[in-house]
């Protein structure tokens, strides 16, 4: 049996392990705070495995360089936070329409603007699903410890390369920073998902044609000898632009579709003491490790309570959301904005309970007592 | 009749292409292919990157990997292309707004950096897609639908950034000298660094109209009275360079390139293991 490989990190440098688990082999960033590990971890571990590091002039010269490598062949990411999140969302959107896999880490801190950088926040949620302009579908996706960074790292990687969009991993500063316990996977148990490539002959192939019973259209690397187009207009399979509106509506509901039509596929959550509960609280990110020890306090004191955690924030969980609401009497978002996921939450599973919003904007962390009494009050 | 030139470096299915007549885009674009087709680069290896603009959509109409970027970022998604596959020739496409403004910060760092890339500027000194607005190279005092009074923007000149920056190859030549122009091309890319190539080209259509150029030959005639040989250039007074410009190598350097020096930190490790 192999040796187990236990390490104490934190946060960010799990998240550097699992994209070069998941078979990272670019990163291109801009230092800043609360990310900036996975940028320096990047930086001394590419070179090492033969990949390549670079620090870009700024923000979305990192993202812009990441499509670039990814559509050469490479498995990319960049990472940043929110002042930098906001700046990469243009590419994000040219990442989507040109279905380049790639993977885009945000270490959420206070804002809005420079805000509060070295303090936690979770005030990006609804950026990270309407950051771009114009009408599209994302995956984003948010861990709450460091072996679930790890692991949803990978799997942000994977779900890229299957259904080739950018990925959003959502971090926050506790998340980011937080050391803990980490044991190694053995590599063989890891999946390990890769973009199809084409085998038609190079005249034959139609870049943007999605084959019959395909999720996504096969990806050709630059310098495979497809000499395929690349665009940010709307285009038709061939990859060349048009403006022709039943291409262009059929375009946009394709790039929709692939995400929303696969909702089962992508979420991922964590239900907790939820069998036999009456209220539910619901939060994500290092928030939920708060909700869970809540969950304890008022387990003990004999409040039938349970946790509804997402780790996929991006499609959402409506299935669950709405079952979770035909079972509860009461729903508790608790999250450290004003109630952005809670918005979300209310239209899926207000009509059928009370759904409530718990929240904090100051940079502290929600306390396990703070929602016990919020709960106790309400 | 297409030319051989065009049947074989062309997406024929692709055209007409959307520049209007008179657009000197065409004579750029011919003198890259030109310049490919000189070094018998294979057509797989070439990667043409551009950003958004009248020019870089030039892209599209090119039988090669062909990559049609954000506005000003091009230069920043041919990095990642270089860095992820260094055997690519890259060559970018871009327009004096996409260039120098919106991604003037890409191209100082991309020269800075000295990566192996060729990058071929179509200078029209105006924002054509848009409908003529005042570029950084409008030169001062001209007008655009911007600068309905005149331009009183001190307009860049590229070359002198280019180099200043760090660029290994800076030259610059006009569409009325497409045979320089392909030479320029064959040398930048021929450069294992930073190549800059200053195409100064025409539109008849907002720039000349605005400012009252006359026509597309008009536009080429001045091309030719006014640009002078950098030898000759460099003779003449202050006085007799007023309203000139100069063209052809302005410089030529020798710098580590990017990519190749982060190969021998990769090399460094495979060595250890």
């Amino acid at each position: 049996m192999a040796e187990k490989k236990v390490k104490l990190m934190q946060g960010n440098e799990a998240c550097v392990e699992g994209a070069i688990a998941a078979g990272m082999k670019f990163y291109a960033g801009y230092p800043i705070t609360p990310s900036t590990e996975i940028a320096e971890l990047s930086a001394e571990r590419l070179p090492r495995i033969g990949g390549k590091f670079i620090q870009m002039e700024d923000e979305i010269a990192g993202i812009s360089a990441i499509i670039g490598a990814s559509l050469a062949g490479t498995k990319s990411m960049t990472a940043t936070s929110g002042p930098g999140f906001s700046l990469k969302q243009e590419s994000i959107g040219y990442a989507i329409i040109t279905e380049t896999p790639c993977v885009i880490v945000n270490v959420q801190r206070g804002g809005p603007s420079t805000g509060l950088p070295t303090s936690p926040a979770q005030g990006d949620i609804m950026q990270a699903r309407w950051g771009t302009h114009g009408d599209h579908s994302i995956i984003a996706l948010y861990p709450s410890t460091v072996r679930e960074v790890y692991d949803t790292t990978i799997r942000a990687f994977n779900l890229a390369e299957k259904y080739r969009t950018p990925v959003i991993l959502l971090m926050d500063e506790v998340v980011g920073h937080m050391r803990e316990k980490i044991e190694f996977r053995e590599d063989q148990e890891i999946e390990i998902v890769n973009r199809r490539k084409p085998n038609c002959l190079p005249e034959e192939y139609k870049p943007y044609k999605v084959k019959e019973g395909d999720l996504v259209p096969e990806m050709a690397a630059f310098g495979d000898g497809y000499r395929f187009h690349v665009t940010g207009l709307v285009h038709s399979e061939t990859g060349f632009p048009t403006g022709n509106e039943k291409v262009a509506e059929a375009l946009t509901k394709r790039l929709f579709n692939k995400i929303e039509e696969n909702v089962d596929d992508i979420v991922e959550y964590e239900e907790y003491l939820l069998d036999d509960a009456e209220i539910a609280i619901v939060a994500y990110g290092s928030t939920a490790r708060s909700a869970k020890s809540a969950v304890e306090i008022l387990r003990e004191e004999g409040m039938k309570v349970g946790l509804f955690r997402p780790i996929t924030i991006w499609p959402m969980a409506e299935k669950q959301f709405l079952q979770l609401s035909n079972k509860v009497d009461r729903i508790v978002v608790v999250e450290m904005n004003m109630g952005q996921y809670f918005l979300e939450v209310d239209r899926i599973s207000g009509k059928n309970s009370k759904v409530e919003k718990y929240g904090r904007v100051n940079g502290e962390l929600i306390t396990p007592e703070e929602i016990v009494s919020f709960i106790k009050e309400g | 009749m297409p030319s051989q030139l065009v049947n074989e470096y062309f997406r024929t299915e692709n055209l007409p292409h959307i520049w209007c007549p008179g657009c000197g885009n065409g004579i750029v674009t011919r003198a890259i292919i030109k310049a490919i087709d000189n070094l018998n680069l294979n057509k797989d290896d070439v990667c043409i990157v551009s950003g958004i603009g009248c020019s870089s959509r030039a892209s599209g109409y090119l039988d090669f990997n062909t990559l049609h970027t954000t506005h000003g970022r091009a230069l920043a998604f041919a990095t990642g292309v270089k860095l992820a596959n260094p055997k690519l020739n890259v060559i970018v496409i871009t327009g004096d707004g996409d260039c120098s403004a919106i991604g003037g910060n890409h191209l100082i760092h991309a020269a800075r950096r000295n990566i192996d890339i060729t990058t071929v500027v179509f200078n029209n000194n105006i924002y054509g897609m848009t409908g003529g607005q005042y570029s950084p190279t409008t030169p001062t005092g001209d007008k655009g639908t911007t600068a309905p009074y005149g331009n009183i923007d001190m307009n860049f000149d590229l070359c002198n950034l280019a180099k200043a920056a760090g660029s290994t190859y800076v030259s610059r030549g006009t569409i009325f000298n497409p045979n320089m122009l392909i030479k320029q091309v064959e040398e930048g890319i021929k450069n294992k660094g930073f190549s800059f190539i200053e195409a100064i080209t025409t539109c008849p259509t907002y720039y000349g109209r605005k400012n009252k150029k006359g026509e597309a030959v008009d536009m080429m005639i001045y091309l030719k009275e006014n640009a002078v040989n950098v030898a000759a250039y460099d003779k003449l007074t202050d006085e007799q360079k007023e309203g000139k410009f100069v063209i052809g190598e302005l410089y030529k350097g020798s710098k580590p390139e990017y990519t190749e020096e982060y190969n021998k930190i990769i090399e460094s490790f495979s060595k250890e293991r």
